[in-house]
């Protein structure tokens, strides 16, 4: 019988398929581990409704499992609470930054990016903040497109959710 | 719960779905043609949260139905006079400005309605709601910009927009089209009222055609029947496309 602990540690192998520097637990995807007599139950939640990466995802983290040897497992997706990027660790946020890709500035959105300019965010590669929004939708769901006007280099921040 | 009212949620879970699918695959045709690549990427990142959306619709609907119904099942195994999306989403794409007027229109009205359902006395309906309506936030932020860009733009992009504006008016009152049976949802609190809805969908519509320049038009003769099962000549050609593969090969896997 594996321990939840065990089971954690596992799981921090399994990267996101789009974000290969990322675990599925920096991302804050995986909720819940529990085992009892039955087995381990892990509950993931999905990131974007329409990610295309969720599934393999939850097949990654399968076959990571058996791979591991753990026997009896079930995966429940669950989509309450929410996922927000608020769930990103700290030390996902650092491996984001140093792979190039902005992380989520603060807490997520409210009703004021109905009316308010686009956040200001920091260069990836310089730091500056002299960047510009050029698109708020990017190479996949949870990113926008920006460019930075003093390195000139364009690169992509994890919008908040 | 009742049967009554299973039926009546079965139907609205329908809608939505069949609403965010259908404008999903509408979206997914710019894929490759979309003006600059920006957009491009835009208009199928909001396809992708579209599909995604119908998902959860159709899933909670085939437990609902009580006849374990899949995704895939009430996706492709039903006929046009089966689908009940609102006429809106089912018109042709036309030009950039005809699409993003679809959009802006359809997406005020899906914000607003996310949103009430954030009280929703469902627990599944709410939590999908959650989920949506953080997404809907970006969509409608991306659509209304567009709407004042090229409403308040040059000249011809004016005249454009305008005329999108004006040609697809008559689909707008489809959108707010109520069964008879929405009253038990009204009555259990799983649904807002339409009304509610249309009043604030009026004010985000003013407030942004305003600033764009544009005129609403004004009211002239509406079609309406898309819950109803009753569709322009346009849905067809979709489903045409959309459900060939799983109906020529029906075992075909990825």
């Amino acid at each position: 019988m594996n321990t939840e602990q065990q089971i954690w540690d596992y799981l921090e192998e399994v990267k996101d398929p789009e974000i290969p520097v990322l675990s599925v637990l920096d991302l804050g995807i995986v909720r819940n581990i529990q085992v009892d007599a039955d087995g381990a139950l892990v509950t993931i939640t999905p990131t974007y409704t329409g990610c295309p990466a969720t599934h393999i995802i939850e097949e990654d983290i399968r076959s990571k499992l058996k791979e591991k040897g753990v026997i009896n497992f079930n995966i429940k997706t669950v989509i309450s609470p929410a996922w927000t990027t608020d769930w990103i660790t700290e030390e996902g946020r650092r491996k984001l930054k140093d792979y190039g890709i902005a992380p989520p500035e603060s807490n997520t959105p409210d009703k004021s990016l109905l009316s308010n300019k686009p956040k200001v965010v920091h260069c990836p590669r310089c730091n500056s903040l002299n960047t510009e929004m050029k698109s708020f939708f990017g190479s996949t769901p949870c990113k926008s497109l920006y460019v930075c006007n003093d390195c000139k280099e364009p690169f992509d921040y994890f919008k908040c959710l | 719960m009742n049967d009554n009212l299973k039926k009546a949620l079965f139907d609205y879970l329908l809608w939505m779905g069949d609403t965010a699918l259908v404008l999903g695959h509408r979206l997914s045709e710019w894929c490759g043609h979309g003006p600059i690549l920006e957009e491009d990427i835009a208009l199928t990142n909001i396809a992708l949260d579209l599909i995604g959306q119908a998902r959860y619709y159709y899933s909670y609907a085939g437990e609902v139905d009580g006849t374990g119904k899949s995704e895939d099942q009430l996706a492709y195994m039903r006929d046009v006079l089966a689908y009940h999306n609102s006429l809106l989403v089912e018109q042709p794409n036309g030009d950039f400005a005809f699409t993003m007027v679809r959009q802006f229109l359809f997406t005020a009205f899906s914000y607003h309605l996310q949103d009430a359902l954030l009280s929703s006395s469902d627990e599944r309906i709410r939590s999908v709601a959650e989920k949506a309506i953080k997404e809907v936030t970006y969509h409608l932020r991306h659509s209304s910009d567009w709407i004042i860009r090229l409403g308040d733009g040059t000249d011809e992009s004016h005249k454009k927009v305008q005329e999108a504006i004006d040609n697809i008016w008559m689909f707008v009152d489809d959108l707010f089209l109520t069964l008879p049976s929405d009253k038990l949802l009204v009555g259990a609190k799983v649904i807002p009222e339409m009304a509610a809805i249309r009043q604030k969908w009026e004010g985000t519509v003013k407030s942004v055609l305003e600033e764009a320049t544009l005129k609403q038009p004004m009211a002239s003769y509406m079609m309406k029947g898309g819950r109803e099962g009753k569709h322009t000549e346009h849905l067809g050609h979709i489903l045409a496309e959309l459900q060939f593969l799983p109906r020529a090969y029906p075992d075909a896997k990825w």
